[in-house]
């Protein structure tokens, strides 16, 4: 982040940290707040929360989508292919393993790992 | 120390590698683990602060990232609470706590106990593994630049592969998972073509078509 617009040094420090406040904690505790005034009024299966759970569960694969194609960072470094394919074993390893999480998430780091020490076997 | 801790742990420490990527200090990294307790959330806030997103469109995307945590509470408040007794101060502030995996295990283990120990032990149990994942970032984010270019790099791997695992797991309708993949695809169009607000896009077409392609399938044209 290049902080170098109006404001200076103060906003630069503030801006994230506000942003932090009122983008983050507030409209992220504002749900478990209403949630505990609305304890078991609202009906979990009605058509309205299906739709808000559709596009609350759209928005996080975007952006598990987004950064298995566009990482920021090292593992930009490593082919498209590799990442998306160790996503993918891991993915698959998670349903061989009944849906345990911690399998999914250890077989796609092995993948990666593998495949990047091979590739950089290969490339000197 | 339990496996939820444990995989919470491991998806933080990959958080803590992406927040220093994405150029957040480390209070900011800290502020975002101990004020917003929600993972998909820290990571969407952490793109909208890095891409330089506005407060409002940044606080939609957050808000619409978090929504589920409201069914979560809701399902959560009815176990933990002992009618005429509790206070609702004190569910608001262990609401607080609610957050995927914590809740998948409250939800698991918290019927086998008697009513008034529930609540404390929630407290206890949220605010254990929140106290514990806190350092553990702050230590990670420390660590990061020491770390050789390979591990870091797997280190960013495990958050995404987390998620895909975990909101997999959590999907309960088959909305919710045509929901994931149209996310999946439309992710990285919408950040191609539509860079910036890509993220609500995503949300709201990959949501809306998800939720009306289930729903002809589950009762038709009506």
């Amino acid at each position: 982040m290049d902080g170098s617009t109006a404001g200076g040094l103060i906003s630069e420090t503030w801006w994230p940290l506000a942003m932090i406040l009122v983008a983050g904690w507030f409209a992220t505790d504002v749900w478990r707040w209403l949630g505990v005034f609305a304890g078991g009024k609202l009906r979990e299966d009605g058509e309205l929360l299906i739709w808000v759970r559709c596009v609350a569960t759209a928005l996080v694969a975007g952006v598990i989508s987004k950064l298995i194609l566009f990482p920021q960072g090292v593992l930009a470094e490593t082919p498209l292919w590799l990442r998306v394919a160790a996503a993918g074993f891991g993915f698959a390893s998670f349903f061989v393993a009944r849906q345990r999480v911690f399998v999914g998430v250890l077989a796609a780091e092995v993948f990666l790992v593998a495949g990047w020490l091979l590739l950089d076997r290969m490339a000197s | 120390m339990s496996i939820p801790a444990f995989i919470l742990t491991a998806a933080f420490v990959g958080y803590a590698g992406l927040a220093r990527e994405s150029g957040l200090t480390l209070v900011e990294t800290l502020a975002m683990t101990g004020f917003v307790w929600a993972l998909p959330s820290i990571v969407v806030l952490t793109g909208a602060i890095s891409s330089g997103m506005g407060m409002l469109p940044a606080g939609i995307a957050v808000a619409l990232a978090s929504v589920r945590l409201m069914p979560m509470t809701m399902a959560l408040m009815p176990l933990i609470k002992v009618p005429g007794k509790t206070r609702t101060w004190q569910l608001l502030i262990a609401s607080h706590f609610v957050a995927v995996t914590a809740w998948v295990f409250a939800m698991k283990h918290l019927p086998d106990m008697p009513r008034e120990g529930r609540l404390p032990f929630f407290l206890g149990f949220g605010g254990a593994v929140t106290s514990f994942v806190f350092c553990m970032t702050g230590v990670s984010y420390l660590l990061v630049e020491t770390m050789p270019g390979m591990v870091a790099g797997a280190l960013f791997l495990l958050t995404p592969v987390y998620f895909l695992c975990s909101l997999w797991g959590a999907s309960r309708l088959n909305a919710d998972r045509a929901a994931m993949v149209a996310g999946l695809v439309l992710g990285p169009v919408f950040f191609i073509y539509l860079p910036g607000l890509d993220l609500l896009w995503t949300g709201l077409v990959g949501g809306t078509i998800a939720y009306l392609g289930t729903r002809i399938m589950r009762r038709g044209l009506s």
